[in-house]
């Protein structure tokens, strides 16, 4: 008896050990979070308050050389860039997502379900590189050939909004798929089985059940694409041509060299010294700012869903 | 009585031929696209690759030579984030799905998780270079693969903390409570039962996890220093497969050389592919006979 008696003190200290280390563990995505948010704003509000937040966002010249910090440029880059990409890239996800779940024949779905997982697995500097490559050459040739009378010189150079927007529209396919995918496959059958009884097609039911049946889910799967398409950095360095300016508006527009509030960022900070350095974090924060806003959109809709 | 005119049959039924046409062809250009991507880089970079390219140390900033230490580079920083990472997210995930009762406590913990998800990278990487090049540069070597492979960890924890959860979470009930209920601890339960049944999930998780680091740029942009010298220690800076393919691309201008490495990258991301799915399928087998 006295050994078993031992045997359950030693589990015991064991149980108790175990569970203070996984407590410790389970705290670090908080710690992380706490301190990434500190450093941040510490690094880049005081700055931001000191040069003037009004000034900051809406000034339309950024020159470090001349402490000039305007953001207002970089903030339209993003805005442009993203709201294009996803006018492109959230139709055809949400278009794929309902065949794979609704329509595909299981052989056709074995084939696409992986290449969707391979697209999200490419690296970002690939995708980059072949927009880079492949993209920016084919619309200089339009820029530079018949569209040449319309457009000023600096926008003929083939990297521009569009050439970005292509290139998001592919990146955030994955994203946009997988979690409508999941949102549709979760409508409940009796659903699609009341329609089908009342003689709908089978078109009708998806477009008149299933889809608004999916709603909420779609809608933050779109959501989260717009997450990902604003942080997007590497590959819309390597195709938006980075020179901050505002593009003229009108159609114009897509063949504007622009630059995103994270090329800013990406670009710069190897070089920056002390005061430049503080208004990247402030552009940074910005960034933040829009990340937490997108990802407050997904938690009202799930509890309003819930 | 509605009346229905057989006109508008033949229209629904033509609808319905019109919206699936299309459907199957947002499909078709998703695959066509993936296509494109992997078969040109392939055809443009497969031409570069040789011995020399793969065991050679670049010249010229990369636009001639190999690239040796960017291979060597990603081996480390993939090893030494893989090595921190996944106790502490596996740990995490145990800890949120077995022992923390629901409640504020656990959503605010599920949300920070997320909301660290959602960060970009370059923000990520604003933070590692404030924090572990700068601030702790005395104990990690500023900007070193140390730097990055911290940084790199802040990143994926989330990844591999909500597929464990998942991979957990499909572990029946059960199982658990017959096993409790046979007296054992709550920690011999999830020893003995629990992770042997989620090992399959979780290790896909983290190879899922390894295609992230070697896939990420931006946060190494910042905090590995982009060295092209061969790194001999954590503490030394140095290059990833993909920065080097950026840096490359962007200061030499030699798309050759970038393609070469492109092909590699896209080589490795299909292995690493494969071998999620492919010992997924092995470990079920194994673990649940």
């Amino acid at each position: 008896m006295k050994f078993q008696k031992e045997k359950n003190n030693k589990s015991n200290i064991e149980e108790g050990i175990v569970k203070v280390i996984l407590f410790i563990m389970a705290l670090s995505s908080v710690i992380s979070l706490g301190l990434i948010t500190f450093f941040v704003f510490n690094e880049g509000l005081p700055f931001m308050i000191n040069y003037g937040i009004t000034d900051f966002i809406f000034g339309t010249t950024w020159n470090p050389t001349d402490q000039v910090y305007g953001i207002f440029p970089m903030i339209v880059g993003s805005v442009i860039v993203t709201v294009l990409a996803m006018l492109i890239g959230a139709p055809i996800g949400i278009a794929v997502a309902v065949y794979l779940v609704e329509i595909a024949p299981r052989r056709v779905a074995k084939i696409v379900k992986p290449a969707i997982q391979l697209l999200e697995g490419i690296p970002s500097v690939v995708i980059g590189l072949f927009g880079m490559v492949v993209i920016i050459d084919l619309l200089r040739r339009i820029s530079r050939g018949p569209l040449s009378e319309y457009l000023p010189a600096g926008y003929q150079t083939g990297y521009s909004v569009l050439a970005g927007v292509l290139i998001l529209a592919i990146m955030i396919l994955p994203t946009i798929i997988s979690i409508s995918a999941d949102s549709i496959r979760a409508v409940p059958q009796e659903y699609k089985e009341g329609s089908y009884a009342m003689g709908a097609t089978k078109w009708q039911t998806i477009f008149r059940v299933v889809v608004p049946a999916a709603k909420s889910g779609i809608l933050a799967a779109v959501i989260l694409g717009v997450g990902r398409a604003i942080g997007e950095t590497m590959a819309i360095i390597m195709v938006v041509g980075n020179s901050v300016q505002i593009p003229i508006p009108g159609w114009e527009t897509l063949f504007a060299p622009v630059r995103t509030l994270t090329g800013n960022i990406a670009l710069e900070m190897g070089y920056a010294g002390p005061e430049h350095r503080q208004a990247l974090f402030a552009t940074g924060i910005i960034l933040f700012i829009f990340i937490i806003i997108i990802n407050s959109l997904t938690l009202l809709l799930r509890r309003r869903r819930t | 009585m509605v009346e229905v005119k057989p006109n508008h049959l033949i229209k629904v039924k033509r609808n319905q031929v019109f919206a699936f046409t299309m459907l199957s062809l947002a499909a078709a250009l998703t695959v066509l696209i993936l296509l494109a991507i992997v078969i040109y880089v392939m055809s443009q970079g497969l031409s570069v690759i040789s011995m020399e390219f793969l065991l050679d140390s670049p010249k010229s900033m990369g636009a001639e030579g190999g690239i040796y230490p960017a291979i060597v580079g990603t081996i480390y920083l993939v090893g030494l984030v893989i090595l921190i990472a996944a106790p502490i997210g596996v740990g995490t995930a145990i800890y949120l799905n077995e022992y923390m009762p629901d409640g504020r406590f656990k959503s605010v913990l599920r949300f920070a998780t997320e909301l660290l998800a959602a960060i970009p990278s370059i923000v990520h990487g604003m933070f590692g270079f404030l924090f572990f090049v700068i601030a702790l540069g005395d104990y990690t070597g500023g900007w070193s693969i140390l730097s990055g492979a911290l940084t790199g960890v802040v990143m994926i924890l989330p990844i591999i903390i909500r597929a464990s959860e998942e991979a957990l979470r499909s572990v029946s009930n059960n199982l658990k409570e017959g096993s409790l209920a046979l007296g054992t601890t709550r920690w011999y339960t999830i020893k003995k039962i629990v992770l042997p049944l989620a090992i399959p999930g979780i290790t896909t998780s983290i190879i899922l996890a390894i295609g992230r680091v070697i896939g990420e740029t931006a946060a190494f942009l910042l905090t590995l220093g982009g060295s092209l010298l061969l790194a001999t220690t954590v503490f030394d800076g140095a290059r990833t497969l993909a920065l080097h393919l950026y840096l490359v691309a962007m200061e030499t201008g030699n798309t050759e050389m970038a393609f070469g490495t492109g092909a590699v990258l896209i080589v490795l991301i299909l292995i690493i592919n494969l071998a999620a799915t492919g010992l997924f399928k092995l470990l079920v087998r194994r673990f649940s006979a």
